[in-house]
């Protein structure tokens, strides 16, 4: 299922980010004059997303850039909180991995996040390092896609919580839900 | 700012002090408040609102939907309650989890509301309550029925009239389209159907399209605890309408008692505190209060004199006493096919049959079916131990088929069951805490069991492996605070009048569901704002 710059634009409304069409169309393609950003910082989060995604979602390098570029922009402590879990992430895979979190194959991506511990800590934007990773990579990622309506229809579910959808999807029958 | 004005030490520059006597002090900008303040302000009154709690930004509702949905929020920090301000007691049999009860801010406790709205049958203004051995209100349906009417108007009902046979006379359609029954609604007709259960719609504080400004549903399904849109009603949109009629809001202003003349007659002055610790004086010709069924009789308990050493207002001993809430009964499992929830967070189909039918032994109940049973996706997400595609797959498997009935039933009110003061607590200005003492009894329990059998008829019928259900033993209370300012024609036995003015004070007024003296199992707030439109009619003619 592929993400679009609709569902990027939606993602950014439920986190209360107010970007503009022309901004997200940009970057969602790429397309956009360098901006000033911490380039490892954000290809980090790209492999998050594409470890805690499902495997057939489409577009999550142009979904995830999208969003945490603009989610960041204008929030001092979520660009801070992430670039600080990014570093805790590396942290952890430079001891157990001799490498970079974002330089790990995907499979030991994965691997990394549960042996952190990140599957089970509580999501913490104060807590220990596997509850700050869960909070800003992990959940802030998840809340992202399971918010959208691709998202939502991996599930079966176009129209999820977080996700104005309007008021005709609740009535309808399911395999009409196109 | 001028030399004697002050901000209280918000920060934000807006004066706090108190104005010159003024013709109606309001405490509390909920709905009734909200209500109350827009009648008198349109009607040309100076009224000044005084509210607990701050104005929120309606800019950060967004990040308020946020803090519902993900995990490492406190549900109590959707609408910032908790900490010292809002502490309790709670010392009953049953444990009562008031701060997940209510709201203190501009808007009240509508903010978070469900905002499902039904008038009070017939039987609740009297066969219903004497079944349950209370006295009946002083007053009928027929009295209230024209204030259901503007209050409908006012909050802006989607509804179908005529749908549901067995709700009390109106002439009027509802003032916008009902919200059609869900996908999931026609899967309970059937067995409905089978079993002579008549289904019916249900009429949503929730615009079904654009009304007066505000936008239509655009099913966020967020609605409890934060609509972002603004569909669901809240009661912002009285105290903005009373503030352009002319009112003054003063927000971070909890009023710590209230004082009287001489006599005991009258109320003088509203005593409130800011931020900064300083008092402040608002004197004003009439009083109403509006701050919800327990900082009601908590402000009245407060506010002791030698004249009245049991708590103003209170020479019926009654302050408090009667408290009652209605009690959730629910039952749910799993279905063979899907059954589509979660799309939206309201009712749209519930069964009032059952609700006239009171015995000796049990009370009124309504039934509900429910549009968001099982786990939201998002949510379960963000709370799994899984990820990528086996969180796929977890969330498929726990998706879907969920299906599942509420219902509410009448608690009777019982004057064991009250709010008191706990002195042995404080709040952050040194004030007792309210004391909410809770227990449930028999006949309350029955009418649980009573919607049980009939939510395990219903999904026996279509066929739910049934997994859970919520009944006497593990019921809760649905956050409606009934009872603790009684109305009654007799000063002995009520703290209020049918004019909703207080026996005791000549110009204090209540507007709330503490004047309840019976509160059937209908949800609340569309009868306190009918009775706060009575209560500002009667302050308009008395001033
Ligand atoms: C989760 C939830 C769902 C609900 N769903 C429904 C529903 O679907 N249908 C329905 O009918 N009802 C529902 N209710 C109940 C409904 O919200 C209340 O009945 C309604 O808000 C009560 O209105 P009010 O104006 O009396 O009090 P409130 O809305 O509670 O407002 C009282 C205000 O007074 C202020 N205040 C308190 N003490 C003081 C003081 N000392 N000085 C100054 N100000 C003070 C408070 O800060 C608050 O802002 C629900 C409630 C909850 C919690
Ligand atoms: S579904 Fe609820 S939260 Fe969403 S717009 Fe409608 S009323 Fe508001």
């Amino acid at each position: 299922m592929e993400l679009t710059r609709r569902d990027a634009m939606g993602a950014l409304a439920a986190a209360g980010v107010a970007v503009g069409a022309g901004v997200v169309a940009d970057r969602f393609a790429g397309t956009e004059e360098t901006v000033e950003f911490d380039e490892h910082a954000l290809a980090t989060t790209v492999a998050v997303g594409r470890a805690v995604y499902p495997s057939e979602v489409e577009n999550v390098e142009s979904f995830v850039r999208t969003y945490a570029l603009s989610r960041s922009e204008g929030d001092e402590d979520y660009r801070t909180g992430m670039a600080d879990a990014v570093a805790a992430l590396d942290e952890y895979t430079q001891e157990w991995y001799d490498s970079d979190y974002v330089d790990l194959g995907s499979e030991a991506a994965e691997t990394a996040l549960y042996e952190m511990g990140v599957d089970v800590e509580e999501p913490d934007p104060e807590g220990v390092e596997a509850e700050r990773v869960r909070f800003y990579l992990v959940n802030e990622l998840l809340y992202a896609l399971y918010t959208t309506e691709t998202g939502g229809r991996l599930v079966g579910l176009e129209n999820p919580q977080g996700f104005p959808g309007g008021t005709d999807s609740y009535q309808r029958a399911p395999g009409t839900n196109r | 700012m001028t030399a004697n004005q002050s901000d209280g030490g918000v920060g934000d520059g807006r004066d706090r002090s108190a104005s010159d006597r003024v013709d109606v002090c309001v405490v509390g900008a909920g709905p009734a408040g909200g209500l109350v303040a827009d009648r008198l302000a349109s009607a040309g009154q100076d009224v000044v609102v005084l509210e607990a709690g701050p104005r929120f930004d309606r800019a950060d509702r967004i990040e308020r939907v946020e803090r519902d949905v993900r995990p490492s929020y406190h549900p109590h920090e959707v609408w910032d309650m908790g900490g010292e301000r809002d502490a309790y007691t709670s010392s009953g049999d049953r444990g009562y989890p008031l701060n997940a009860a209510r709201v203190k801010g501009v808007g009240g406790t509508t903010l978070h509301w469900q905002g499902m709205v039904f008038r009070l049958h017939e039987g609740d203004f009297d066969e219903h309550a004497r079944a349950a051995g209370v006295d009946p209100w002083p007053i009928a349906y027929d009295d209230l029925r024209p204030y259901y009417a503007s209050a409908e108007d006012e909050f802006g009902v989607a509804g179908t009239a005529g749908d549901n046979p067995f709700a009390p006379p109106r002439e009027e359609p509802y003032p916008m389209p009902g919200f059609p029954p869900s996908y999931s609604d026609s899967l309970f007709a059937e067995a409905c159907d089978a079993l002579d259960v008549t289904m019916h719609t249900v009429p949503n504080a929730r615009n079904s399209e654009r009304r007066d400004g505000r936008s239509a549903c655009q099913g966020w399904g967020t609605c409890k605890p934060v609509c972002p849109s603004g569909a669901k009603y809240d009661a912002t949109v009285h105290v903005g309408r009373a503030e352009a009629e002319g009112a003054r809001v003063v927000d971070h202003a909890p009023v710590q008692r209230l004082e009287h003349d001489r006599a005991g007659d009258a109320v003088t002055a509203a005593v409130y505190a800011t931020p900064d610790g300083e008092e402040h004086r608002q004197e004003a010709r009439e009083f109403v209060l509006a701050a919800g069924g327990v900082e009601i009789p908590r402000l009245l308990l407060l506010s002791a004199t030698e004249t009245y050493p049991r708590g103003l207002a209170n020479s019926s001993n009654l302050v408090g006493k009667y408290f009652h809430d209605h009690l959730f009964a629910g039952m749910g499992g799993r279905f063979d096919e899907p059954t589509r929830q979660n799309h939206v967070g309201f009712l749209t189909s519930e069964s009032h049959q059952f609700y006239d039918d009171v015995t000796d032994e049990r009370g009124p109940f309504k039934l509900e079916f429910l549009n968001y049973a099982g786990p939201s996706p998002v949510e379960l997400a963000l709370g799994a131990d899984s990820f990528g595609d086996d969180l796929l797959d977890e969330l498929r498997g726990a998706y879907g088929n969920a299906i599942a009935m509420g219902g509410l039933a009448a608690q009777a009110p019982r004057k064991e069951n009250y709010v008191s003061l706990d002195s042995s607590t404080t709040d952050d200005h040194g004030n007792p805490v309210p004391d909410v003492h809770w227990s449930l009894d028999d006949r309350t329990r029955a009418t649980l069991r009573a919607a049980n059998d009939r939510q395990r008829e219903i999904l026996a019928e279509l066929g739910v492996d049934i997994q859970w259900t919520v009944g006497p033993e593990n019921t809760g209370p649905a956050f409606h605070h009934m009872g603790t300012t009684k109305m009654s024609a007799d000063p002995e036995n009520g703290v209020v009048d049918p004019q909703l003015r207080t026996h005791d004070l000549s110009n204090l007024s209540i507007a709330s569901s503490s004047t309840f003296t019976y509160g059937g199992a209908l949800n609340p707030t569309l009868t306190i704002a009918a009775l706060a439109l009575k209560c500002a009619d009667h302050v308009h003619e008395r001033l």
